[in-house]
């Protein structure tokens, strides 16, 4: 009885307990034990009774029949399992770009301890077997915790809903459209009625389509002279702004709104004027909408094609103070693979979608704890604690009896990022060459550990 | 107002009812009291009461509620608004006496009505009414096989009977 | 002089019976005790009696019933009255004739109470502004159905004594329900406590201004209360897919055999009828001991010849008056 894994001499980040200083984590049987200073613990152990469950009453080392493992984490940072709350693993449907498992794989080796599936594959996820079957296809894995989140409309038409109340019982996290937003407001609001009987987070990706048309980069001066039909901030603001209003007629504590992968200052603005209302309102932020805008298109390089679409320095900044400001709840890849094939079209053509899972950590280091935007914690608590609130799983800290999911991270380490050493199947990425910091160098789910950079050639 | 019968009276006459009922009664067959709501069925009580000593395995009683077939129905005078109640006739009464009892006797169309609910429901041997008072002024060919008592009140009187249970006192009064 | 009865001195004078809304609690139970005397009739050999004896009723439906169309005319034979007929499928909206056009011309034949149901809220109130006859609501648009809601309360009376103090549920699309309105008017004004029941998108709008509580969890319920009411789910008239599926909706809202066993042992289960078997409830819950949907249907023959009489009553004695 009783595996255990010591993480020592770390620094350790777990914002939700308001841990940040050096010391270690003891880990004993898949959950969190022990936050502290373990050593110290040694001596006082060894005068206790041996026997009973309580962590502290068994021998560091070879206790009857335990397995100890120590990671000596001396210079890095120990932080909670990060987690992802949007991403597409294109199974059922489209395994040739990414599987469950090959998604997973990379979200591991990236750091990520749980990641939230996005519903728009290809039979949709829109029923309790299909959310079964990807809980089935991720523990069949086992590399990172697999949610999903469920469709709000049957086929993600827009049009009926979906049976929310079973996908709910088999597990699913929340439920969005992603790929399309809810064009119909009677539709979208009588979703946001409905969802109050399972108390789950309603998200949504604003894009009125009617004003979207057919664009495929913003809407400004480079969709202009590039001769590419632009996809207008109102596109996402319009429907944000209404999906807000809609909130506004749902008894409070009933359903959680969240807006996904927002791109504007017009956006920043109306979040912003909806939590000082005190509306359940949440968003998240791509790393693509922190650095790079619309002049990327330029080229006409595919890898830059995202929806939505890079926007302006001005929409840039205002993301940024949004963050500083603690309007943005989660950080999140929007990991979208897709086939060298299917990028390799005219920029009219190829679908949107960046393959961001194993570049996130490093870009955000860049985005915003270089220029001092955020501390790591404040950069760590966007990825584990609220986002874990805002799908409402018991995940994100290190709070003992956990499920002990831990990321260890090298915060000082440059490196290139290099696509083709990519666990994903897909390498759309525009990334490939930049320079970062921020290395995963572990990463343990439940205790196991799952992902370790030094087991990986250079 | 004049009192035509007090209390005593009254008692003597369900008495002599009673016995002339079951002189007339034939051997072999049953008889039944019926009340006419609201105040027939208060006497009809006591009538049966009577009739249960003499005759062996006691009289049954029941009461009739004639709101439905009343022939005023559609053409109301007066303030009052008949008031539907349930008849409560606990036993069969095809081929039976009935002794129909009602307070006052006067233009004969409740006894018409309470003949006609009666059919309604069985068919009787035979049917006797039976009341307290028998004033004149029918308006129908009814008589009364039992009268206790003949008033001779002029038209435009009203001739009350007032009985304990529903109105605290024991009289018959005409005003 | 007026003769003194036990009971207290109550004048009925309504003409037309159009909702419940508007009615005293003092003239719900005046229909009710009318309609206990009303009861007998259904069960004797010779189920007649003569109170509207050459009086003219008329069934005027625009919405398909044979349900409510046939109780209210045999309440209408029971009371010697006769009975025409007259189902109209398209509304006269689309199609010639307009409402008032229809029914001036049934009293230009001699028509003495017209029974209406219609698929607007407040036909029958303009039916009773305009012609001379009585007009019953039957049912119109999700307004009211205060038959059903008198019968409803008859059932609950006579098989609990009173109501009030009871807690009674009322389950299902209460948005589009007329037989929800209706219910809670009786039976709040006769003293229950009355919850409505339903996912979000089945409530309507400003419900916590009405006299009742509001659940979404048939579950959180059903322990609780000693009559539950299960409306039909009428497919016809949803529109804009209040919930994803029938599964779904029979899985949190159904009235299972599993839920019952939760429920008091002297629970009262109604429906208006007719029942979507497995859907609303499971048949073994339909024919099961507490239900007393059965009851409800004799109940309304009652419930209706009670009406009848009196709107009739009111009628002549204002005719009296002139």
């Amino acid at each position: 009885m009783g595996n255990e894994l010591l993480i020592k001499n770390g620094h350790v980040i777990d914002p939700a307990n308001r841990i940040n200083k050096k010391c270690d984590v003891l880990i004993v049987d898949e959950k969190f034990a022990e936050v502290g200073r373990i050593s110290s613990l040694v001596a006082r152990r060894s005068s206790l009774e041996r026997g009973t469950s309580h962590p502290s009453s068994l021998k560091l080392r070879g206790a009857g029949g335990s397995r100890v493992t120590v990671i000596d984490a001396t210079g890095k940072l120990v932080v909670p399992g990060l987690i992802d709350i949007h991403v597409h693993f294109r199974e059922p449907g489209d395994e040739e770009e990414e599987t469950i498992a090959s998604g997973s794989a990379a979200a591991v080796a990236a750091g990520f301890t749980s990641v939230v599936c996005m519903p728009n594959t290809t039979p949709p996820i829109e029923d309790e077997t299909d959310v079964e079957y990807v809980h089935r296809k991720a523990r069949k894995a086992r590399k990172t915790h697999v949610y999903t989140m469920g469709a709000i409309t049957k086929g993600r038409e827009g049009v009926e809903l979906a049976e929310m109340g079973f996908m709910t019982e088999a597990g699913a996290v929340g439920f969005t459209d992603d790929g399309s937003g809810v064009g119909d407001p009677a539709v979208m609001l009588r979703a946001l009625k409905y969802a109050q009987m399972f108390n789950v987070v309603i998200a949504q990706h604003c894009q009125d389509d009617r004003i979207a048309g057919p664009g495929v980069m913003n809407s400004g001066y480079y969709s202009t002279i590039l001769g590419l039909p632009g996809l207008d901030p109102l596109a996402e603001e319009a429907m944000l702004w209404r999906d807000i209003q809609l909130v506004k007629k749902i008894k409070p504590g009933t359903v959680r709104y969240h807006a996904q992968h927002i791109s504007t200052a017009g956006s920043v603005e109306l979040i912003r004027a909806a939590k000082k209302q005190g509306l359940p309102v949440t968003c998240e932020v791509t790393p693509h909408h922190l650095l790079l805008t619309e002049k990327c298109c330029a080229e006409y390089d595919t890898n830059y094609k995202v929806n939505p679409p890079l926007r302006t320095e001005r929409d840039i900044e205002a993301l940024k103070e949004a963050i500083a400001e603690g309007l943005i709840d989660a950080l999140v890849t929007d990991h979208a693979p897709h086939l060298a094939s299917e990028k390799e079209l005219e920029f009219l053509a190829a679908p949107f979608g960046i393959a961001g899972l194993e570049c996130a950590l490093g870009l955000y280091v860049k985005a915003l704890i270089e220029p001092g935007i955020l501390d790591w914690p404040g950069l760590i608590r966007l990825m584990t604690e609220k986002p874990a609130k805002i799908i409402g799983v018991d995940k994100g800290t290190m709070s003992r009896g956990k499920q002990a999911d831990v990321t260890i991270i090298d915060p000082d380490t440059e490196y290139k990022i290099d696509v083709n050493k990519f666990r994903s199947k897909s390498r759309n990425c525009p990334y490939h060459g930049w320079k970062v910091k921020g290395k995963v160098e572990k990463t343990i789910v439940d205790g196991e550990i799952r992902f370790s950079a030094e087991a990986c050639p250079p | 107002m004049k009192i035509l019968l007090n209390a005593k009276q009254i008692d003597g006459i369900l008495d002599k009812l009673a016995g002339r009922i079951v002189a007339d009664r034939p051997d072999n067959i049953k008889i039944a009291v019926i009340g006419i709501r609201s105040r027939g069925e208060i006497l009809a009580q006591r009538l049966a009461g009577r009739l249960s000593k003499k005759i062996k395995g006691g009289v049954p009683c029941g009461t009739l509620d004639i709101t439905l077939y009343r022939d005023d129905l559609n053409s109301p005078k007066g303030n009052t608004q008949p008031k539907v109640r349930t008849t409560e006739i606990g036993f069969d009464i095809d081929d039976k006496i009935i002794i129909l009892v009602d307070d006052v006797l006067h233009t004969g169309r409740s006894a018409r009505a309470a003949m006609d609910a009666l059919i309604d429901l069985g068919r009787p041997k035979a049917i006797r009414l039976a009341v307290l008072v028998d004033r004149a002024g029918r308006e129908f060919p009814i008589q009364a096989d039992y009268a206790g008592y003949r008033a001779n009140a002029k038209p435009g009187k009203l001739v009350q009977v007032l009985l304990k249970e529903s109105d605290g006192k024991e009289q018959v009064v005409v005003e | 002089m007026a003769v003194k009865t036990r009971t207290r001195e109550f004048k009925w004078e309504r003409k037309h019976l159009l909702g419940l809304r508007e009615l005293g609690a003092d003239e719900i139970t005046y229909i009710l005790d009318t309609a206990a005397g009303f009861e007998q009739i259904s069960r004797r050999a010779v189920k007649k009696a003569p109170p509207l004896r050459g009086k003219l009723v008329v069934n005027l439906f625009f919405e398909e019933s044979t349900r409510t169309r046939n109780s209210f005319a045999l309440a209408a034979s029971r009371l010697s009255a006769d009975v025409i007929e007259f189902t109209k499928k398209d509304s006269s909206v689309s199609k010639g004739e307009t409402l008032l056009d229809t029914a001036r011309n049934l009293e230009a034949m001699g028509i003495d109470i017209v029974v209406i149901r219609h698929g607007a809220g407040g036909a029958p109130t303009l039916l009773s502004k305009y012609i001379n006859a009585c007009v019953v609501n039957a049912g119109d648009g999700y307004c009211e159905h205060p038959t059903q809601g008198l019968l409803d309360a008859y059932t609950i009376r006579k098989l609990k004594g009173s109501l009030e103090g009871l807690k009674i549920a009322i389950v299902g699309d209460i948005s589009h329900s007329r037989v929800a309105r209706s219910d809670m008017w009786a039976m709040t004004k006769l003293g229950a406590e009355v919850t409505f029941v339903g996912p979000p998108t089945l409530i309507p709008p400003k419900v916590d201004q009405l006299p009742v509580k509001v659940s979404y969890s048939l579950d959180e319920v059903i322990e609780k209360v000693d009559v539950i009411n299960m409306l039909r789910i009428q497919f016809e008239r949803l529109g804009g897919n209040p919930f994803p599926s029938v599964r779904e909706y029979s899985h949190y809202f159904g009235l299972t055999v599993d839920r019952m066993k939760r429920a008091k042992s002297d629970i009262l289960v109604m429906h208006p009828g007719p029942i979507n078997r497995g859907l609303e409830m499971e048949s073994e819950v339909a024919d099961g001991r507490n239900s007393v949907i059965l009851q409800q249907v004799t109940n309304g023959v009652a419930v209706r010849m009670a009406v009848l009489f009196l709107v009739n009553q009111a009628a002549a004695e204002a005719a009296g008056q002139v």
